[in-house]
C-alpha cells in the first residue's frame, strides 16, 4: 500500500473522541486608540511609524529619513514615491534585487494590538524585494488598522494569494547570549507609515 | 550488543559542574519565562485563547484524516505538491529525489525541527548536497558540529565567547570578538552569500490549514522567506499534527505562539504559502515518523498538540540546569521527555525522572498538554516494563513495602533519626546516595511531625 493510504488508513483505525471545535467569537481585546498602540507595539517591535495624512505628502514624510535620504537604489511600489536607481519593474531575477537600499511597499492592513502588517502578492511582483532591501517602507491606510488578528484573519480572503505575510518590525535576532539584534537577514529598519485622517480611533470604544 | 541508554542525571552532572555557567543558563530562561508572562498577561482573553486552542488541536486529531485529505485537495488546488512520508526514511528520501530531479547541490534550510528529528542534513550531505541552516542559532551549532540544546533558541547554552572562537574560526571574524552586533553582522554577510547560491529552500511549517491548503511560516530573522523567495523550488517538510482546520484559527495560534515562546506581541515574520513562487513549484511532505501510534495512545495523543513554542523547557527548573544537551533528544526539556520516553522508553527511561513534578510546564503550555501528569504516567509504565536499573527498581520496590506497612515506616523512621545523625560522613554521603550530592541532609527533628501532632492531640498543645 502507498504511504498515502497508509497513514490515512491508520488514523481511520484508530477511532480518537471528538470535542468539537469551538466557534471563535470572542470577546476580544480591543483598543481606545489603535492607533496609538499600533505605533506603541511598533516602537517596542524596533519599528518606527510616521503620519501622512495624504498620500501625495508621503515623499516629504520618508524625505525625514537621512538613511532614505542617502539612498541610492530604492524600489517604490506606491505611487508617489518615486524609485531610485533603475527601474525595477523589469527585473526578471530576483536576485537582482540584493543591491537595493529601500524597498516602499504598500501594507493592506495594520493590527494594533502586535503591530504587524499584512502584506499579500501580487502587490509585490518579487516578494524578495521585501526581506532583501537593507531598509523597509510599508505604507498602511490609517483606516484599516484592526484591534486584533480575529479581525486582521477575518478580513484577509483566506488562500486567495499565493504569498501573503504580516510583518512586525524589522528582521531580529537575539540568538547570541540573547542580546537582540536588529537586521539578522533581512531589513535593518521597518517604517510604517500610516496615511489619511479616517483612523478607527475610539471605533469601538463607548 | 549493550542497549545504549540516556543517563540524563549523569550527564546533568557534567553540566552543572560549572555553576557559573549553570546559574546563567538558569537566568536567561527564566528570563524569557518572565517575559513571556507579562506578554500574556497584557491579553486579557489569554485563557479563553489557550482553552480554544487545545480545542482546535484536539478536535483536528480526532477528525486528522479527514483534514489531511481536505488540506491535500486545497493545496493541490493552488499548484503545490504533496507528498506522504510513513517516516523519516521516506520523508529524505522525497527531499532527496526532488533535490536531484533539480540538479540542487546548495541548499538553504530554516528552522525545522520535524527535518532534525528525520536527520536530514547528514542523509543529504552523504549524498552530496550542501545543507546550509541559516537561523543564526542553528547556523552556529552547524557549525560548531553539535546539535542544538533548545527548539526555539537552539545557541541558548553557548556563552558569546563562544560565538566570537567559532565565527572565527569559519567565518574569519578577529580573533577575541564578543560583541553580538559585529558578530551577527558577519552572520548576516554570510549567510546573505549562501542565500544567493542556494538552488533550492527548505523550510519547516508552523501551521498547515485544512481549509485552505496553505502553510504558515514564523520567524524572526526573515531567514525562511529569504530562503524561499530567491530560488524556484521551496520544500516545506510538515508533521501531520501540525494541521489546523480554519483559516480563522490562525488568529488564535498567532496570537498564542510569540507570547508564550518570546514574549513578543508576535513574530516579526508571519508567512502564508498557498502555492509555488511564480513559475516556481511548492512540494508539501506530510510526514508522520511516529505520530500516528502517538495519536492511538489515550495518554500521549495530548503530545501531538504541542506547537512548539519552547515555554515548556524554559520554565522547567531540571531543564534550565541541566542544559538541553543532558536530555539527548532533538527535543529535549519537559515536551521532549515525553515524546521520547513515550517513543523509546527503553533508551529514554530515564526522561521522565528528569522532572521534579511541579507542573509549571503545563500551566505555561498554550495547548494546556498536562505534561506532569505524562511524565508520571511514564514513570509508571517504564517502571511496570523494568526498564529501570536494578538499584533503582529494588530501591523502590523497598520503598513501597515501606510506605505500604504504617508500623514499619514509624520504625524506620524513628531509626533513622537516632542512627543517621551518628554515621560517619563517608557512609552517608557517597556514590549511592544521589540526594547527597551538592547536598545536606537537613537536621533531623527529634521527633517525627506523628510523634508531635500527637502530642498536641493528647496535651491539647
Ligand atoms: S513538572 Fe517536571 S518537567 Fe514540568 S516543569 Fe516541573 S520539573 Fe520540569
Ligand atoms: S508542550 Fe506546550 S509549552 Fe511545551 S513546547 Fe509544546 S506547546 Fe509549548
Amino acid at each position: 500500500m502507498d504511504s498515502k493510504h497508509d497513514i490515512l488508513n491508520t488514523l481511520r483505525r484508530d477511532p480518537v473522541p471528538d470535542t468539537g471545535l469551538p466557534a471563535l467569537d470572542g470577546p476580544w481585546l480591543t483598543f481606545e486608540q489603535p492607533l496609538d498602540q499600533f505605533r506603541e507595539v511598533l516602537a517596542a517591535v524596533g519599528g518606527q511609524s510616521l503620519v501622512a495624512a495624504h498620500e501625495g505628502d508621503l515623499p516629504h514624510a520618508l524625505a525625514q529619513l537621512p538613511s532614505f535620504r542617502a539612498a541610492q537604489r530604492v524600489w517604490s511600489l506606491v505611487p508617489p514615491v518615486a524609485s531610485v536607481g533603475r527601474d525595477w519593474t523589469t527585473v526578471t531575477d530576483p536576485h537582482e534585487l540584493e543591491v537595493l537600499d529601500y524597498c516602499v511597499a504598500p501594507g493592506a492592513l495594520g493590527v494594533a494590538e502586535n503591530a504587524a502588517v499584512w502584506i499579500a502578492h501580487p502587490t509585490v511582483p518579487h516578494r524578495a524585494a521585501l526581506f532583501l532591501a537593507q531598509h523597509l517602507v510599508l505604507v498602511v491606510p490609517g483606516r484599516s488598522l484592526v484591534h486584533t488578528m480575529h479581525e486582521a484573519y477575518a478580513r484577509i480572503p483566506p488562500g486567495q494569494t499565493s504569498f501573503g505575510l504580516f510583518i512586525s518590525g524589522p528582521s531580529k535576532t537575539a540568538d547570541i547570549e540573547q542580546a537582540l539584534v536588529i537586521g539578522a537577514h533581512g531589513p535593518r529598519s521597518l517604517t510604517v507609515v500610516l496615511t489619511g485622517t479616517d483612523f478607527p480611533a475610539s471605533r469601538f470604544s463607548p | 550488543m549493550a542497549h545504549t541508554t540516556v543517563e540524563h542525571a549523569a550527564d546533568a552532572a557534567a553540566f552543572i559542574q560549572n555553576q557559573e555557567r549553570t546559574r546563567w543558563h538558569d537566568q536567561a530562561l527564566w528570563f524569557v519565562r518572565a517575559k513571556r508572562d507579562k506578554a500574556a498577561r497584557a491579553v486579557p482573553e489569554w485563557e479563553q485563547l489557550r482553552a480554544l486552542a487545545g480545542q482546535i488541536k484536539r478536535h483536528t486529531l480526532a477528525h486528522l484524516a479527514d483534514y489531511l485529505l481536505q488540506f491535500e485537495e486545497q493545496a493541490l488546488r493552488h499548484g503545490a505538491q504533496v507528498h506522504w512520508a510513513r517516516n523519516a526514511d521516506e520523508h529524505n528520501q522525497i527531499v532527496l529525489e526532488i533535490l536531484q530531479r533539480h540538479l540542487v547541490r546548495k541548499v538553504v534550510k530554516s528552522k525545522s525541527m520535524l527535518t532534525e528529528e528525520c536527520h536530514l542534513n547528514p542523509y543529504l550531505e552523504r549524498h552530496g548536497i550542501e545543507v546550509v541552516d541559516t537561523d543564526l542559532g542553528e547556523r552556529i551549532m552547524q557549525l560548531r558540529q553539535e546539535p542544538p540544546s533548545h527548539i526555539v533558541l537552539p545557541a541558548i547554552h553557548i556563552k558569546k565567547e563562544e560565538v566570537g572562537q567559532t565565527f572565527h574560526t569559519h567565518l574569519g571574524t578577529q580573533a577575541d570578538a564578543t560583541d553580538p552586533n559585529y558578530l551577527a553582522e558577519a552572520a548576516r554577510g554570510h549567510l546573505r552569500e549562501k542565500f544567493m547560491a542556494a538552488a533550492a529552500g527548505i523550510t519547516g511549517v508552523n501551521f498547515a490549514v485544512a481549509e485552505t491548503g496553505g502553510v504558515v511560516v514564523c520567524t524572526n530573522e526573515g531567514n525562511a522567506d529569504i530562503g524561499v523567495a530567491l530560488p524556484p523550488l521551496h520544500i516545506a517538510s510538515v508533521g501531520i499534527e501540525k494541521l489546523i482546520p480554519r483559516w480563522a484559527d490562525l488568529a488564535i495560534f498567532t496570537r498564542l505562539l510569540a507570547r508564550n515562546a518570546t514574549g513578543q506581541p508576535v513574530t516579526a515574520y508571519t508567512s502564508h504559502f498557498h502555492g509555488p513562487i511564480p513559475g516556481g513549484e511548492l512540494h508539501l511532505v506530510l510526514v508522520d515518523n511516529g505520530r500516528t501510534t502517538l495519536r492511538a495512545h489515550d495518554v500521549f495523543r495530548e503530545s501531538l498538540c504541542c506547537i512548539r513554542c519552547g515555554a515548556c523547557l524554559n520554565t522547567c527548573p531540571v531543564y534550565r540546569r541541566s542544559g538541553g544537551h543532558s536530555y539527548h533528544a532533538t527535543i529535549p526539556g519537559p515536551i521532549g521527555s515525553v515524546l521520547n520516553a513515550a517513543h523509546d522508553p527503553r533508551t529514554y527511561y530515564s526522561l521522565p525522572y528528569a522532572c521534579s513534578l511541579c507542573g509549571s510546564c503545563a500551566d505555561v503550555c498554550p495547548v494546556k498538554i498536562p505534561l506532569d501528569q505524562q511524565l508520571l504516567y511514564l514513570r509508571g509504565t517504564i517502571a511496570g516494563a523494568k526498564h529501570l536499573p536494578l538499584a533503582k527498581r529494588l530501591l523502590m520496590k523497598l520503598t513501597s513495602f515501606v510506605m505500604q506497612r504504617t508500623w514499619l515506616y514509624t520504625f524506620a523512621g524513628r531509626l533513622a533519626r537516632w542512627w543517621l545523625p551518628k554515621l560517619p560522613r563517608f557512609l552517608v554521603y557517597n556514590r549511592l546516595n544521589a540526594w547527597g550530592k551538592q547536598r545536606e541532609i537537613p537536621a533531623f527533628p527529634k521527633k517525627s511531625f506523628r510523634e508531635l501532632y500527637q502530642n498536641r492531640q493528647r496535651h491539647g498543645q
